[in-house]
């Protein structure tokens, strides 16, 4: 029951800091709870379904179909993040006014709130997609169900409670800089999915390593521990990381602040 | 930026073809019973070289390193291929993060 707990709570406290960061950015748009669940729903329904199209998605492009796979959708959750930041600062301001205004009537968010859906649906799917691969070799391995169902309830609600403790700690922020807070958070977590993202085709060989490990803190903080695992979702902490995963952590990065920057020039 | 970005992309995406073309050394791992075989692989120094691991078991495991940063599921009685390196001498982990008790081993860089 152990070990399946330890590899739910991996899992999903990945996606959960995730949606938690999500959550705090939508705050104040209507529906968006709706959104959300729908989110988590559909990632649901793509994880069970990219676990048994597994076999299909190994054996494409000459075998590297796993990593383009993971590689593609890392790169999408960046491109709806960015979209959404870059939209975001021209009416960040606005949102917060209103939201100080009248009990938060806000419809201009919703037009964001799809772009982050997808964001949430494609982590619980990269996530998930583990954990029912995971489950399904337990379940051949003639694991008790009880162990099963025990293991799986305990790392959900674990990772959701951290999920939960970032979601409420963000909430605290004042309304004045928060969705400053959020647009930084989302810049920073598009950067290390991009930088992830370049891991899986560099494992491929189909970007170049540019220098392996360019440094190593694994002393600090590994990779593995909650703390490394944690940062790597918020910032995209990497304890030895190589050349192009920090050339593509910094391009993300700057183009992201250009473009937020760039909007915010355009609207005032 | 952007100019600077497409480019960069551009210059990875060739260096990235030129390295795949050229011969790199391989190595083979066999995962049977939730372990490696070997459980110590000697590979050499500053050198990029190809992983081959395959999985005899008839459950999926997933090849991980966070040591040299690699992770990829190997589906029951399948073969997968991980580009490694090119490393400095030393002792790198790794593990089958879906049986993390008993698929342990490491790589001897020399």
């Amino acid at each position: 029951m152990l070990a399946v707990a330890l590899l739910v709570f991996r899992e999903v406290l990945e996606a959960a800091l995730i949606i938690s960061i999500v959550c705090a950015a939508t705050r104040g748009v209507p529906r968006r709870g709706r959104y959300v669940f729908g989110g988590i729903g559909l990632g649901l329904a793509g994880a069970v379904l990219v676990a048994l199209g597994a076999d299909f998605i190994s054996n494409l492009a000459g075998g590297a179909g796993q990593d383009i796979f993971n590689a593609s959708v890392l790169l999408a959750a960046v491109v709806m993040i960015a979209w959404h930041v870059v939209w975001m600062s021209s009416h960040g301001r606005e949102l917060a006014k209103e939201m100080q205004g009248v009990g938060g009537a806000v419809k201009a968010g919703s037009k964001s709130l799809s772009l982050l859906l997808t964001v949430v649906g494609l982590a619980v799917l990269r996530e998930g997609s583990e954990i029912v691969l995971f489950l399904y070799g337990m379940a051949v391995g003639g694991i008790a169900a009880a162990s099963l169902a025990g293991g799986i309830a305990v790392g959900v609600c674990a990772g959701a409670a951290l999920g939960f403790a970032l979601y409420f700690g963000l909430l605290r922020v004042p309304m004045k800089h928060f969705f400053s807070v959020t647009n930084v958070m989302l810049i920073l977590l598009a950067a290390g999915l991009a930088a992830a993202a370049a891991g899986f085709l560099v494992q491929s060989d189909l970007l170049p390593t540019l220098g392996s490990r360019l440094w190593d803190t694994s002393g600090l903080v590994s990779d593995d521990s909650l703390i490394g695992r944690t940062l790597g979702v918020l910032v995209g902490y990497k304890a030895a990381p190589s050349g192009i995963q920090v050339g593509f952590y910094l391009c993300t990065l700057a183009l992201l602040y250009a473009g937020m920057r760039w909007q915010q020039h355009r609207n005032s | 930026m952007k100019q600077s970005a497409v480019l960069t992309a551009l210059l990875a995406a060739t260096l990235g073809l030129a390295a795949r073309a050229a011969d790199v050394p391989e190595f083979q791992l066999v995962i049977k019973n939730h372990s490696y075989t070997p459980a110590e692989l000697k590979v050499p120094a500053d050198t990029k070289f190809k992983l081959v691991v395959k999985n005899e078991d008839d459950t999926p495991e997933e090849f991980e390193s966070t040591d040299f940063s690699r992770e990829t599921v190997v589906l029951p009685n399948h073969t997968v291929v991980v580009y490694v390196g090119p490393l400095r001498a030393g002792t790198y982990g790794f593990f089958g993060d879906f049986h993390r008790d008993t698929a342990q081993g490491r790589l001897i860089v020399q």
